[in-house]
């Protein structure tokens, strides 16, 4: 009899689908080059508010090193009903409906994997934030893209989402504003794919990470629309409007049976979200609306220059109206999307990250963070200019 | 189109707060990176300018320097000065004739146990006390003064003097 080869074996075949990101190779290319001004990166470009690391320091202080609830503290969940309640006009009980966890990225692993069974589509859009296709295939569902363009503003369209529907599908999952695109879905058009959701009994699971960073348009909570709360599963955080990126914090506010199932989860793989991350979300909450607008409004003033820089050097770029990305073309060059990256880095030492790393539709763009010193702007997108420059020539 | 506001006391629009608020961060931007960074034309920013110079909203363009970091030592002092309201003018005559003097950084009306504050410096401690002996306490007005040598600067005017803080932010991230 032959030996089982456990060299196979080794590896879970859940894991089958789940590829290292086809771009590694890059991105170690971009840490191992000296001077390179990055516009690859993904979070602010600035340390926490102080007032928020010093609650956290105080809380430490005090003693607040102890496990919390599997749910979260409860100021802290009460403190989010509040501001959904305050922004949205939503009303969760921070009792059932919310959940405390490490960051979005753990709220998307559990909304999938508590909702999703094996052979279950899950539509998502294309391009779009690089972990929702894993999160899915790691709970045993099928990703179907939802195909969007620059034509129609990267945005989810009632066909597209109508025609991908199937007996299987189980849930619709999307981020907006979005990374890596920076639209914003205006509510008409939410509207119309919350019909859907409706008509064909499917859970929409809202990743609202970028909540409030929109540029002269107002975020629709999708949560928010008639009939969609007890359907969505809402995940919001704390990483880039109050620049928290490395407490991982964020929460999950759901139906009560959603959550519940969610914490069943949480409370074995996780225990519960850091004690200290929690106590300076409280704070953030509490007392940082006012450090964030100025945040917000900085990175406003970066974009409008941003943009405008690139499509004067030949990048076309969509006027981005959330998040803190850019996400020109660059089928100007007849370059892939790698390959122009590739080329901008060793040419020009300026990192942005390929718009193929967020699915097909991504191929021809990259992104660009401009969540980024002005200074350093300025010269990445002289670097730029001076690629684009060769293309004119040609 | 010419502003409308910028008189002092009255309430100035949003763009023109905006315009002034990232010129108080960063005195070097262009009119034209200010019209891109708030989306309105040059002409517009111009006018701005001019408007607020002309009604002294904006007094000067300066820059905040680390004169130890520049390799040049300055002595600083806090100088408490207790002072005799004078009939019709209070404390502005005396809070005037001292901020004339070029030693006088800044000279603030305080409430408390005392009325003026007064942030004074020189190149030496001789310097900023012969300033004080010969020039603050000898004024008529003034009742007496104490001085407070600044031992360290932590913040001036908004600035961390060791700079502001920078991130350690992976080169890529998605």
């Amino acid at each position: 009899m032959e030996a089982p080869n456990v060299e196979n074996r080794l590896i879970s075949n859940r894991l089958e689908g789940v590829s290292a990101s086809g771009i590694r190779r890059f991105f170690d290319l971009a840490a191992s080059l000296e001077g390179v001004i990055s516009l690859g990166v993904g979070e602010p470009d600035r340390p926490t508010p102080w007032h928020i690391r010093e609650a956290a320091i105080y809380s430490l202080e005090k003693g607040y090193t102890t496990y919390t609830s599997n749910r979260g503290i409860a100021q802290l969940r009460q403190e989010i009903s509040r501001h959904l309640e305050a922004d949205y006009g939503i009303s969760y009980d921070p009792e059932t409906e919310i959940l405390i966890t490490v960051g979005v990225s753990q709220g998307m692993d559990l909304a999938m994997r508590a909702l999703v069974n094996t052979g279950d589509e899950v539509m998502v859009p294309d391009p779009a934030y690089v972990a929702y296709v894993p999160c899915i295939l790691l709970a045993g569902g099928r990703p179907v893209p939802l195909p969007t363009s620059e034509e129609t503003g990267f945005l989810l369209s009632q066909d597209t989402v109508s025609n991908s529907i199937t007996p299987r599908s189980k849930a619709i999952f999307f981020g907006y504003p979005a990374n890596p695109t920076g639209a914003v879905m205006p509510r008409e058009q939410l509207q119309a794919v919350a019909r859907l959701v409706e008509k064909h009994n499917v859970i929409a699971v809202s990743d609202e990470i970028y909540a409030g960073l929109t540029y002269g348009v107002e975020h629709t909570c999708f949560a928010s629309l008639p009939g969609m709360k007890e359907r969505t599963v809402l995940l919001g955080g704390f990483s880039k409007y109050y620049a928290m990126t490395g407490w991982r914090l964020g929460y999950a506010c759901g139906p009560e049976e959603i959550i519940e199932a969610m914490t069943r989860i949480h409370q074995y793989t996780m225990m519960c979200a850091p004690t200290v991350a929690q106590m300076a979300a409280i704070e953030a909450l509490r007392n940082g609306e006012e450090a964030a607008q100025e945040i917000a409004a900085d990175y406003n003033h970066r974009r409008r220059t941003f943009v405008k820089g690139l499509n004067s050097i030949g990048l076309h770029c969509l006027e981005p109206q959330g998040a803190f990305y850019a996400f020109p073309s660059v089928k100007a060059t007849g370059l892939s999307s790698v390959d122009f990256a590739e080329k901008l880095l060793v040419e020009e030492r300026v990192a942005v990250v390929p718009g193929s790393a967020f699915g097909d539709c991504g191929e021809g763009y990259v992104r660009c963070c401009y969540a980024v010193a002005p200074q350093d702007l300025d010269e990445a997108l002289r670097r730029m200019g001076h690629l684009m420059a060769d293309y004119h020539n040609q | 189109m010419v502003p409308s506001a910028l008189v002092g006391g009255e309430k100035v629009t949003k763009k023109e707060k905006e315009i002034l608020r990232l010129l108080e961060k960063d005195a070097r931007i262009s009119p034209a990176k200010l019209a891109a960074m708030t989306d309105m034309p040059v002409a517009e920013v111009d006018a701005i300018l001019r408007k607020a110079e002309a009604q002294g909203a904006i007094l000067r363009y300066k820059t905040v320097i680390n004169w130890d970091r520049a390799g040049e030592q300055q002595v600083w002092a806090l100088i408490e000065v207790k002072v005799t309201p004078q009939r019709e003018v209070g404390f502005e005559s005396t809070a005037e004739r001292i901020a004339r003097f070029p030693q006088a950084r800044s000279v603030y009306l305080v409430s408390g146990t005392y009325d003026l504050a007064v942030l004074v410096t020189g190149e030496t401690m001789h310097q900023v006390a012969a300033f004080v002996g010969e020039k603050l306490a000898p004024l008529e007005s003034v009742q007496g003064t104490v001085t407070h040598f600044i031992l360290k600067r932590f913040k001036d005017d908004g600035e961390l003097m060791q700079g502001g803080e920078g991130t350690q932010r992976l080169p890529i991230s998605l």
